[in-house]
């Protein structure tokens, strides 16, 4: 990771009133170098490496044999095609009884409502992309996986321990992505490929195509383990043991 | 005579502060997730703070926003008793500018009617956006601070009415589990904002008075800096780090605002702010000068 020597506030903010005192359209102006700012101590080169390492790589759509190999809390960056869903679009799907105009076999699910630009009859182009909380649609883990074999759910915030037996049962994993994360997510997506149920704006049926989508935490994998289950678990142990000496 | 356009100068400088505070994160801030980083020891959780910061990095460089989520637009203002615009005006201009920016930047708009779930226009609405208000006597000045609320964080907000002899180990407690069981869902490590006494829509109100603080702000009360200090320690022992993946840094800071209450109520509410605790403030002098580098 690499920040500006000072990773200061207020680049936008001066440009903006430079902007507005100069009152001039300016064209893009040039990003600012960035230097990495590494101290002369041994072992940076080490630990990025370890860490690069453990990172594993899937292309999606997938299947059940890939999904079955990941475990949770390990580290994934995705690459192919991703699905954006939300709320409103589960509805529709489950509640409504209307099946998704698109194929849902094998997908990977992300979690967003997408700031976007519409730029042709059915085409956008991104703004700004990020996540939403998964916890929210839970209820649908079951369907998605029995009904329409997605082998992925991605979103921030972890889904409560009811998705835990579907996703064994199915063969499906829980992606945890660093929410608020958008700028970063969105120089990951590297076009809008599709959008059904535009009516349903921003929360429609979205198809991106990314590369390097991450990183990802497996927070929930298909052998019933969830990272969020064993925190909370520790953290409730953790508060007895808080309370009895407050 | 000069007469000065007040509410057209608070309205762009409200239009600013909106995408200001959505596009380039505070300092205190900044300095706060670079700290917790190093002291992250959770593989997890040191993941997750890299990339917060390389995500801020990110949104410096390509001049985007931090976090898509444009939230509720939410001002505090501090009037001076003697600033020439009223109230009426001050709302009328802030409404103006966050509009504006919406539409000028574009900004994704969240508004909508509460039942018909209907968009209601540019991230404005009927009693959109929401002001804080405090007057200040014997001042003619006007602080106006812009604090876009993400809905990730404000869906994680807690009212618990204690009673008394609960005490402040029932206001801990209370704490303690609203953040323990809101897990990763509002983006940790972020504000914790803690109201206390009041009434039940006081507290909540203080509570996110609370957020809205810049991070190294003590409360002038030492019983309550106290309270702050022993509550951002005892989150900090819950584990559940940060997008609560588990670590050491669960919150970045604790901030409790109070208000004296009745002799039989206890309230306490919890309103959390996201790690991206986005913020903007600015000062305008009664001559229509505006100062961005003041923090209300």
């Amino acid at each position: 990771m690499r920040l500006s020597p000072h990773f200061r506030r207020g680049a936008w903010h001066r440009d903006a009133l430079e902007k507005r005192r100069t009152a001039v359209a300016s064209p893009v102006s040039p990003l600012p170098a960035v230097v990495c700012a590494s101290p002369f101590r041994h072992g940076a080169w080490h630990r990025v490496a370890l860490e690069a390492m453990a990172i594993q790589k899937l292309t999606f759509p997938t299947n059940e044999e890939e999904i079955r190999k990941l475990r949770a809390g390990d580290e994934v960056l995705v690459d192919g095609h991703i699905i954006g869903i939300r709320d409103r679009t589960h509805i529709r799907i489950f509640d409504q009884g209307v099946a998704p105009p698109m194929d849902l076999g094998g997908a990977f699910l992300l979690h967003t409502a997408p700031g976007v630009k519409k730029v042709g009859p059915g085409k956008y182009e991104k703004v700004c992309i990020g996540t939403t909380t998964s916890a929210r649609m839970v209820r649908f883990t079951d369907g998605l996986g029995a009904q329409y074999g997605v082998r992925a759910i991605c979103g921030k915030g972890g889904l409560p321990d009811e998705a835990i037996e579907p996703m064994r049962k199915h063969g499906m994993v829980y992606f945890a992505i660093v929410g608020g994360a958008a700028a970063l997510e969105t120089t990951q997506i590297e076009e809008i490929e599709e959008v059904a149920w535009e009516e349903l704006m921003p929360e429609c049926l979205w198809k991106f195509r990314v590369k390097d989508f991450g990183p990802l935490i497996v927070g929930i994998d298909s052998h019933g383990n969830s990272l969020f289950h064993d925190v909370q678990e520790r953290a409730k142990q953790k508060l007895e043991e808080i309370y009895a000496r407050l | 005579m000069i007469t000065t356009d007040l509410q057209g100068i608070l309205e762009d400088a409200a239009a600013h502060l909106y995408v200001w505070a959505l596009m380039d994160i505070p300092q205190d801030l900044r300095d706060a997730l670079v700290d917790a980083s190093e002291r992250e020891t959770s593989v997890p959780g040191r993941r997750v703070l890299s990339t917060i910061l390389r995500n801020v990095q990110i949104a410096d460089d390509q001049k985007n926003l931090v976090c898509q989520d444009t939230g509720i637009a939410v001002y505090t203002c501090r009037v001076g008793e003697h600033f020439p615009l009223h109230p009426t005006r001050i709302y009328a201009a802030l409404k103006a500018g966050t509009e504006r920016a919406t539409v000028e930047h574009p900004l994704r708009s969240n508004a909508v009617h509460t039942i018909t779930r209907e968009n209601t226009g540019p991230n404005t609405g009927y009693r959109l956006p929401i002001v804080h208000w405090e007057f200040i006597p014997e001042w003619d000045g006007l602080d106006v601070k812009c604090v876009p609320k993400g809905s990730g964080s404000e869906n994680m907000s807690f009212l618990k009415m204690c009673i008394p002899a609960d005490g402040v180990k029932g206001i801990k407690q209370f704490v303690l589990e609203s953040i323990v069981g809101a897990g990763g869902k509002p983006c940790p490590p972020g504000i914790v904002g803690v109201g206390i006494g009041g009434s039940a829509d006081y507290a909540m109100y203080l509570a996110k008075e609370a957020i809205a603080r810049p991070i190294g702000t003590k409360n002038p009360d030492p019983h309550v800096a106290k309270l702050e200090e022993e509550l951002y320690a005892l989150l900090n022992e819950t584990g559940i780090g940060p997008m609560g993946l588990g670590g050491d840094v669960t919150v970045l800071q604790c901030h409790v605002e109070h208000a004296d209450t009745h002799m039989t109520l206890n309230p306490v509410a919890v309103n959390y702010q996201c790690w991206a605790a986005r913020r903007a403030s600015a000062h305008i002098t009664v001559d229509g000068v505006v100062d961005y580098d003041r923090e209300a």
